[in-house]
This record gives structure tokens, C-alpha cells and sequence, in this order.
């Protein structure tokens, strides 16, 4: 990759060639305020948080929207600078609640962060109140467009990254909002659960139904099938509570499915959970262990002809599973009767 | 595979309506004459010719722009010049055409203008003073021809620019362009001959070509007009464009609301597929090249460049940032070419009479002439079309006829919702580019409002701030929100109840607004107000809560 170099703030920072200033400062630790800026996603610049001044360039361009080049001179902040930012955070907030300590982006919200940094700390402009109904049909996530920035994360995200396209947003201007094909409720809308525009968003606009804060993050691979998504299971008291996808994992690059996402603290601790094989013993199922079930399996396969056997796969096993036992299947069973669940 | 014999022929035509054998009777069809009334004076022609058994061709033709004047029909007698009748009722047809057409009396009293020549004391149409400071470019044929005709335009010299240029290389037509000094006429006044020349460099193909036919303005309707009333004065600089440039797939994006321009468009492309300007192989050249009709649904958004584009692509029209500019990665991410409808029609023109004709119009950086809709508090309405340089004034007092009923003249609003309004001190300015610019005002695509003493400023600036704030799109902060927040505030004045202070949170709010936006739509949002309040502040101050300032004075 060609890279180069270019100054922000008076320090020299080297980028690579299809880095925007926004990407170019983040990566060398200069943060400049960012909101619609989510780096999966191509480009937008709706939010304006991320102006930046550039010699001989004209204005104030958004750093999220323009390409870092050999020799640029880039300023991310000034008296002019801090005041227009400034200024746009405040028009966001003029349309934005301010009950942070009962919302559920709490503490993780990018908003907070940006006025933190900017040093926001009163209201001048005359809020307006909004009280859009709070979708919750979706049994893992709440829609609550009251928090809304309309950054467009989560339509983007359900475009570009899952091709999905449940959402987008209707309507014009300041009467623009988050919606489904024709206004449906999520649940009720082409939406996977995915959950991948909740991670996206911002704010506390799209927030888990029950998320509590995990003490302990393990990284580690998804259970739930032969793809191998990388996680972070988080804990707390000895559970699992929470549930992330790993950036760094190639297979997956850190998004999930529905399941990965919401469906494993469920079933890891739920009561009826199978913790080692059963053997069926005078009519009922018994909890054994390893050694004796694998024996009986193998006393009791012995028993029929190759054409007596049929083996069914699981796409909850890995791929080098699945290709172990169809090969245990054809060589050792000596059939060709191996099929697949092909669903989880 | 010319043009040349279908042109000769043409011309035989033309000449049968200007020196007729029998009457020749033009009516004035576009969508303002319709909205005054002129189908029922068609119907009224028709019933009057019946009556007095009259043997006469009936026409319809654009639109002259003289709106004041609508209904407007236009009757040429063998022998006689064409005489145009102004307001023409239903009611006085059946009168004028017997007068006329049987008895030889031209009726000054319901006439205009006689065209080219005074005419038994009907004065010259071209020597009264709405027409006579004007000179007709891009309106060329606007009113005088019937635009459903395709042998009338080819018989005012129709498509000899286009032919012109097929001998010519495209460097030498870009170059010729460049020389005429034109700019885009959409507003921004961008310089055509290098946005082509850019488009043209970029190897990446196909390329595409885009008319620009949004015209979301409130109250401009310039490019209606001219695509009304002389289509394919726009369908052939399209033409030259896409030749020059090697484009091979061409988009008219118009706005639905303008039914009977779509009609006629629609019209002039099958008058070119028939005649081989459209399609495989054009007129033999080996340059191929096809015209797409793509409809707006009423955003004036979508008029922006990169959210029209966004638009055709089927997808939610909002702006984006430039770099890259369209000419580098346009629709579907190919190397695209946008005017708007007006630059257009310049181009056959330049082609035609060469760049040295057209550039002796207008002044050092502004070339050429510009139309503009005057319109509001001034006598004589309509459609105009004047040397750029020319001053507020004269554009007002000798062609508008001054300000109705005697009254002051407040301000001039320029630029339409993104423009400013000039006060009377700046009535000298010149109209172009640069210096409506530096009084804080645009050209804009051609708006032209005039205030008179009874006009609020307030009022003013509140209605084209709440247009703009109703078309914001939405997609960044400052201007979604940021229109809605200076429109609460200024309607604290305008209920009299303003803060003092608040004159500077609109002056400050206003200047982030500009400064941080997307698009041309926020960067320009605050200009009515910004500019009233430059202009205009002691209005404001009236607009302060009384209580206020004396809390203040007490302080
Ligand atoms: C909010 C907005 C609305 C616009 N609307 C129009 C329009 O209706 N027609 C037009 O020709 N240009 C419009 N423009 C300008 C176009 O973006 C573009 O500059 C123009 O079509 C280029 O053509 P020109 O160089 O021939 O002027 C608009 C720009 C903005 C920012
Ligand atoms: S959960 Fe997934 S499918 Fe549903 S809207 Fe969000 S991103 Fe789209
Ligand atoms: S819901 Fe969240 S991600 Fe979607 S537009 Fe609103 S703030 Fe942005
Ligand atoms: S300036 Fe206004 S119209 Fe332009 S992108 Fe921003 S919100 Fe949309
Ligand atoms: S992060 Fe750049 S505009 Fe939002």
C-alpha cells in the first residue's frame, strides 16, 4: 500500500492511500469529534462534527468525507473551528433529550463524548420536545427515535454491511426518521435481528433490551456454527451478560447473526442445558460420560450393515467436523447415507 | 446524410407562415398563458373562424414572456406584419377577427405590438420598452415559433450549430465554449467550457450527460418556459455537449409538475429520432447518443447536482460531498456532465454564430445575457431576457415600467431562496455573478422579486427561510435543525416579541449554518435573513420586545 505523509496539528502523521483525514487522525491517536463516522461504512457526512481546516483549501470541509493526500496541512481545531462545532452540537441537542442517567446509551454514548470534548455546558437554544412511540417488537432490541441524531448508521449499516435493507430513513428535513418499509414495526418489517445497527448507532437510540454492564470481556469464537465469528463474551458475576463481535476476526470482521449476537448467555445458562452425553437406559435418558458413550455408540454401529446406517451432519459443528465425520461415514461405515440439518 | 434538404424545405414552410397565403393566427400555449385563460380563447379562435367563415391556420407557439399581457395571440395577414393583441378575452375574439381578418381593421386598441414594424398606430413590439432593452438569446425562439414544430426550428437556423460542430474536433468545440466566456446558468455560474474539458479527460466510460430541469425556485419558472416554448434549442446544445465531451447516454431530469414541458420534450425527441439526431449513428457521423426523460418528485433538493444524481440512480435524494465532482464520478460512479436547462440553449448559438458574437453580450466575467423572472410589486411582470451587467435599475424602472400604484421601491430580491434582498441604495448594481455576490446576494437561477414600501422584510425573509427549511432533506445537523431554530427566532420578531440579543444569535447562527453545511441548500439558507438584517436591521430592532428594552435601559 502506497502511504504518505501529512500534518495535523504541526505533527507529521504517515496514511495510506485510501484513508480520509478522519481515518488518517484517528489512527495516529488525534481524535476529532466524530458521529456519523462508523468505519465500516462508506463515508457521509451528515453530522458536520468533523470539520477541519485545510490550507488551500476553501471552508471548512467535513475530515470524514475528504481524502488525506501527500502533503496536506490539516488543522483540527481553532478558535473559529471550536465555535462552529460548537454551534452544530448545540443544534443537535436542541433536538435531543438530556435525561443521560436513565438512558441506555448511557455511558457509551458518542454524543456525550463529543460534548464532553467540547466542553458543551448550556442550553441557549430552545428544545424541542419530541415523543415518538418506542418500537420494542423486536424481542432483543428497542427502536427509540426520541434519541434519534439521524446519522443514518443503522440504515447504512443494514444496507452496506448485512444487504439487508429493513430500514431507511423517510421523510425530509427536520421531520426525517428511522423507519420500515412502509412504517411497519420492526418485528413485523424484513429486519434479521441481527442487531448490527445497534451497534452502530451512536447513541442510545437503539439500544439492547437487557444489557447490563460487563465487569470482564473473553475473547473467544461463537458456538453457534461452522463460521467461527470471532466474540468477546462479557461477564459479570460469574455469567455471561453481554455478547461482541471481534473486529480483528477475519472471518468475521465484527459482525454477528442474531444468534451470535443475542442467543448465547441464554442458552449457556439455561437449566435444561445438555452438559455431557446421554445414554438411554431402561426407557429413559441418563447423564454418562465421554468413555462410555463413545463405546456404546461403537457396540451398538457394529451391529448393523453399511446400508442400515444413516449419519445426519450438523451445521453447528465446524467445517473440518463435518468433513471428519462424512469421511468416518464413507470410509469406516462404509455409506454413502450422510446428510445435513443445514439450519441451526 | 445532412440536414440540408429537410432545412430547405423548412424554410419554404417558415416562409408560408411569416408571408402567408391565408392567416396565419398564433396562440400563446404555455402553462402561464393556460393558467390566464387561453384554452377558452383557443375554443373561442375556433368558434370565431366557424362563424365568419374564415379560412386561417391556427398555430400554438411559447411563450414571449409577457406575462402581464396573457392571453397573448398573434395574427399575421398576407402581406401584413404579425400583430400580437394583448389580455385577449373569449369574449372579444369573435370582434377581432372579424375586424381584422374581414375588414381590415387591425384594432390598435386590443394590440400590443406589431413586430418589426409600426403598424397603422400600433406601435413596434420590439421598440416597446419591456422588449426593447432585452436581447433574446437562450428565448431566441420562445413566442415566435410553434414548439411542436420541428421544421420551425430548423428554420431559424435549428440544428446548424450541431452540424457545425460535427465537422469540428471536440477539443476545438470545448475550446469555442471556453472563448464564448459561458457560465452555468443553474446558478453557481461555474465556467461550462472547463467543466466540459474536465469530463472530456477523464478516461472512464460510459459518460453521462444530464439537463438539469429541476427548477424547484418559488417562483421561477425560466426553464419551464423555455422548454415550454422552444425545446429543442435545449435537446440540440445537449447534443454538442455529449459529442464533445463522448458521452453516450443522456438524462433531462424535470420536475413532474411540469406536465406540458415534459409533453413537448417528449415531442422534439421523437421529431430527432425520426430525423436521425438521436440513437445509433447520428446523422452518419458514427457518434451515437441517446435522451432520457427522468421525472422529479417535487424536492427542491433534488436540483443540487449530486442528489439529482443520487435521484436517478432510484435512490433517496440527498447530497454528498465533492470532491469527487461529477465529472470525475457521477451516476453510477461514471464521469458525468450537468447543466442546467438555460446553458443549454446557449450553447447551439456559440456554435452557430461563433464565440466572438456571443461574448460581445455581458460584461469582463460575466458573458452573454441571462433570463430572469421579475415578478412582485412591478408593473410589467414576465419573463426577461437581459445583457448580463445591465443595473437593477434599469432592469426595474425601464423594463418592469417601475413599482405599481406609484408606490417606493423597498428592495429587490434576488438569487430565489437562497438569495438576498437588496435595498434601494444598491439599485445601480449590476446583475452578475460577481457583484450580486459582493452585495451578499446571488444570481441565483433568475428570480427577481420587487418589494415596495408596504413590504415587511420580516415577512420577507420568513417565507423563503420557511421554503428552505421545509426543503432541507435532512441529512446534516446544521441546516435540518439549524433553519428550524432561526425561523423560531425570527418569528419572535415578527410577533414583536424578539430578544435583544437575538438579532446576533441569528447573525451567528447564521454564519455556522453557512459554514458548516453539506450542500449549497444550508450554505445558502441564511442569506434572506442575513441580508435583511444587513440591510434592514431597524426592522428587526422594531420587532424586539418593548418590555425588553426597557428591562435593558433599567439595567
Ligand atoms: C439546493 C440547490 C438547488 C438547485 N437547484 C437547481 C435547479 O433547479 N436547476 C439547476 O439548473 N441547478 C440547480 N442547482 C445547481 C446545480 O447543483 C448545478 O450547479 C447546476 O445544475 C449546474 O449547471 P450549470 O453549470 O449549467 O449551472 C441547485 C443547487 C442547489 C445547491
Ligand atoms: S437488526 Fe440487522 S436486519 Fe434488522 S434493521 Fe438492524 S441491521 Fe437491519
Ligand atoms: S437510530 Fe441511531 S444509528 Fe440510526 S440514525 Fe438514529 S442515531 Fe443514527
Ligand atoms: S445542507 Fe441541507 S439540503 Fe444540503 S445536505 Fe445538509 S440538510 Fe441536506
Ligand atoms: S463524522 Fe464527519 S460529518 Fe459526521
Amino acid at each position: 500500500m502506497e502511504t504518505f505523509k501529512l500534518k495535523i496539528d504541526d505533527r507529521q502523521i504517515n496514511a495510506g492511500g485510501g484513508d480520509t483525514v478522519l481515518q488518517a487522525a484517528l489512527k495516529a491517536g488525534i481524535y476529532i469529534p466524530n458521529l456519523c463516522y462508523d468505519p465500516r461504512l462508506a463515508p457521509y457526512g451528515g453530522c458536520r462534527m468533523c470539520i477541519v481546516e485545510i490550507e488551500g483549501t476553501r471552508g471548512f470541509p467535513a475530515a470524514c468525507t475528504t481524502r488525506a493526500s501527500d502533503g496536506m496541512v490539516v488543522k483540527t481545531y481553532g478558535p473559529q473551528l471550536d465555535r462552529l462545532r460548537l454551534d452544530t452540537l448545540e443544534l443537535l441537542l436542541s433536538d435531543h433529550p438530556t435525561d443521560c442517567l436513565t438512558c441506555p446509551g448511557n455511558q457509551r454514548c458518542e454524543l456525550q463524548k463529543v460534548a464532553s470534548f467540547l466542553g458543551y455546558n448550556q442550553r441557549s437554544l430552545k428544545p424541542r420536545k419530541s415523543d415518538h412511540p418506542i418500537d420494542d417488537s423486536n424481542p432483543f432490541f428497542n427502536l427509540d427515535r426520541n434519541y434519534c441524531v439521524l446519522c443514518a448508521r443503522c440504515v447504512r449499516t443494514c444496507d452496506e454491511v448485512t444487504g439487508i435493507n429493513a430500514i431507511e430513513l423517510i421523510n425530509r428535513g427536520d421531520e426525517s426518521r428511522v423507519s420500515t418499509f412502509a412504517g411497519s414495526r420492526l418485528a413485523e418489517s424484513e429486519c434479521r435481528s441481527c442487531g448490527e445497527c445497534m451497534v452502530s448507532c451512536p447513541v442510545g437510540a437503539i439500544h439492547a433490551k437487557n444489557s447490563p454492564v460487563a465487569t470482564e470481556e473473553t475473547a473467544t469464537i461463537c458456538p453457534y456454527c461452522g463460521v467461527g465469528c470471532g466474540i468477546y463474551l462479557g461477564t459479570r458475576q460469574g455469567k455471561i451478560v453481554s455478547v461482541r463481535g471481534n473486529e480483528a476476526s477475519p472471518s468475521n470482521r465484527g459482525s454477528l447473526c442474531v444468534k451470535g449476537r443475542f442467543g448465547i448467555n441464554e442458552f449457556v445458562h439455561h437449566s435444561e442445558r445438555l452438559k455431557s452425553p446421554r445414554v438411554k437406559k431402561e426407557g429413559g435418558f441418563e447423564s454418562a460420560e465421554w468413555e462410555e458413550a463413545l463405546r456404546i455408540a461403537g457396540d451398538k454401529l457394529s451391529g448393523y450393515k453399511p446400508e442400515e446406517v444413516a449419519v445426519i451432519a450438523s451445521a453447528k459443528a465446524t467445517n473440518e467436523d463435518n468433513y471428519v465425520l462424512q469421511k468416518f461415514t464413507r470410509a469406516v461405515l462404509g455409506t454413502n447415507n450422510i446428510d445435513h440439518c443445514a439450519r441451526l | 446524410m445532412g440536414l440540408n434538404s429537410l432545412r430547405k424545405e423548412s424554410i419554404h414552410e417558415w416562409n408560408e407562415v411569416l408571408n402567408p397565403s391565408r392567416p396565419q393566427i398564433f396562440v400563446g400555449m404555455s402553462t402561464c398563458g393556460e393558467a390566464s385563460g387561453v384554452v377558452a380563447v383557443n375554443k373561442a379562435i375556433q368558434d370565431g373562424l366557424e362563424e365568419h367563415g374564415i379560412d386561417a391556420v391556427v398555430n400554438k407557439t411559447g411563450c414571449l414572456g409577457i406575462c402581464y399581457c396573457e392571453p397573448l395571440v398573434d395574427i399575421i395577414k398576407p402581406g401584413k406584419p404579425r400583430i400580437s393583441y394583448r389580455s385577449v378575452e373569449k369574449t372579444n375574439v369573435s370582434g377581432l377577427l372579424k375586424d381584422y381578418i374581414l375588414d381590415d381593421n387591425p384594432r390598435p386598441d386590443l394590440a400590443l405590438g406589431a413586430w418589426g414594424q409600426e403598424f397603422k398606430g400600433i406601435p413596434d413590439l420590439f421598440e416597446l420598452d419591456f422588449m426593447k432593452f432585452q436581447v433574446r438569446i437562450a428565448l431566441r425562439n420562445a413566442g415566435v415559433i410553434n414548439p411542436e414544430n420541428f421544421s420551425h426550428y430548423l428554420a431559424r437556423g435549428g440544428y446548424q450549430g450541431f452540424e457545425k460542430a460535427l465537422d469540428m474536433d471536440p477539443e476545438e468545440i470545448i475550446a469555442e465554449i471556453e472563448k464564448a466566456g459561458l457560465r452555468g446558468r443553474g446558478g453557481a455560474g461555474f465556467p461550462t467550457g472547463m467543466k466540459w474539458k474536465l469530463c472530456r479527460k477523464s478516461r472512464n466510460f460510459p459518460k453521462y450527460l444530464i439537463c438539469n430541469a429541476d427548477e424547484g425556485d418559488p417562483g421561477a419558472f425560466m426553464d419551464r418556459s423555455l422548454l415550454e416554448s422552444d425545446p429543442h434549442s435545449v435537446l440540440e446544445g445537449m447534443l454538442i455537449g455529449a459529442y464533445a465531451i463522448g458521452c453516450s447516454r443522456g438524462f433531462i431530469y424535470i420536475r413532474a409538475e411540469y406536465p406540458l414541458a415534459i409533453k413537448r420534450l417528449k415531442i422534439a425527441l421523437e421529431h430527432m429520432k425520426r430525423h436521425h439526431l438521436l440513437g445509433e449513428n447520428i446523422l452518419g457521423s458514427g457518434f451515437s447518443f441517446d435522451i432520457e426523460i427522468r421525472e422529479g418528485a417535487g424536492a427542491f433538493v433534488c436540483g443540487e447536482e449530486t442528489a439529482l444524481m443520487k435521484s436517478i440512480e432510484g435512490q433517496r435524494g440527498t447530497p454528498y460531498s465533492r470532491p469527487p465532482f461529477p465529472a470525475q464520478a457521477g451516476l453510477w460512479g461514471k464521469p458525468t456532465n450537468i447543466n442546467n436547462v438555460e446553458t443549454w440553449a446557449n450553447v447551439p448559438v456559440i456554435l452557430e454564430k461563433g464565440a466572438g458574437w456571443f461574448n460581445r453580450h455581458g460584461t469582463e466575467k460575466s458573458k452573454g445575457t441571462k433570463t430572469f423572472a421579475l415578478a412582485g410589486k412591478v408593473n410589467n411582470t414576465g419573463l426577461i431576457e437581459v445583457p448580463m451587467g445591465m443595473t437593477l435599475e434599469k432592469i426595474v424602472y425601464a423594463i418592469g415600467g417601475g413599482v405599481c400604484d406609484g408606490k417606493e421601491l423597498k428592495a429587490v430580491q434576488t438569487g430565489g431562496p437562497a438569495g438576498g434582498c437588496l435595498p434601494l441604495a444598491k439599485l445601480g448594481l449590476t446583475v452578475d455573478y460577481e457583484s450580486l455576490a459582493e452585495a451578499g446576494s446571488i444570481m441565483g437561477s433568475g428570480g427577481m422579486i420587487v418589494l415596495d414600501e408596504d413590504d415587511s422584510m420580516l415577512e420577507t425573509a420568513r417565507y423563503f427561510l420557511a421554503f428552505i427549511q421545509e426543503e432541507s432533506c435532512g441529512k446534516c445537523v446544521p441546516c435540518r435543525t439549524g433553519t428550524r431554530q432561526m425561523l423560531a427566532i425570527l418569528d419572535t420578531f415578527i410577533k414583536g416579541r424578539g430578544k435583544p440579543q437575538d438579532i446576533e444569535t441569528l447573525l451567528s447562527l447564521g454564519d455556522s449554518i453557512k459554514k458548516t453545511s453539506l450542500c449549497g441548500l444550508g450554505q445558502a439558507a441564511p442569506n434572506p435573513v442575513l441580508t435583511t438584517i444587513n440591510y434592514f436591521r431597524g426592522e428587526y430592532e422594531k420587532g424586539i420586545n418593548p418590555k425588553l428594552l426597557r428591562a435593558k435601559a433599567h439595567q
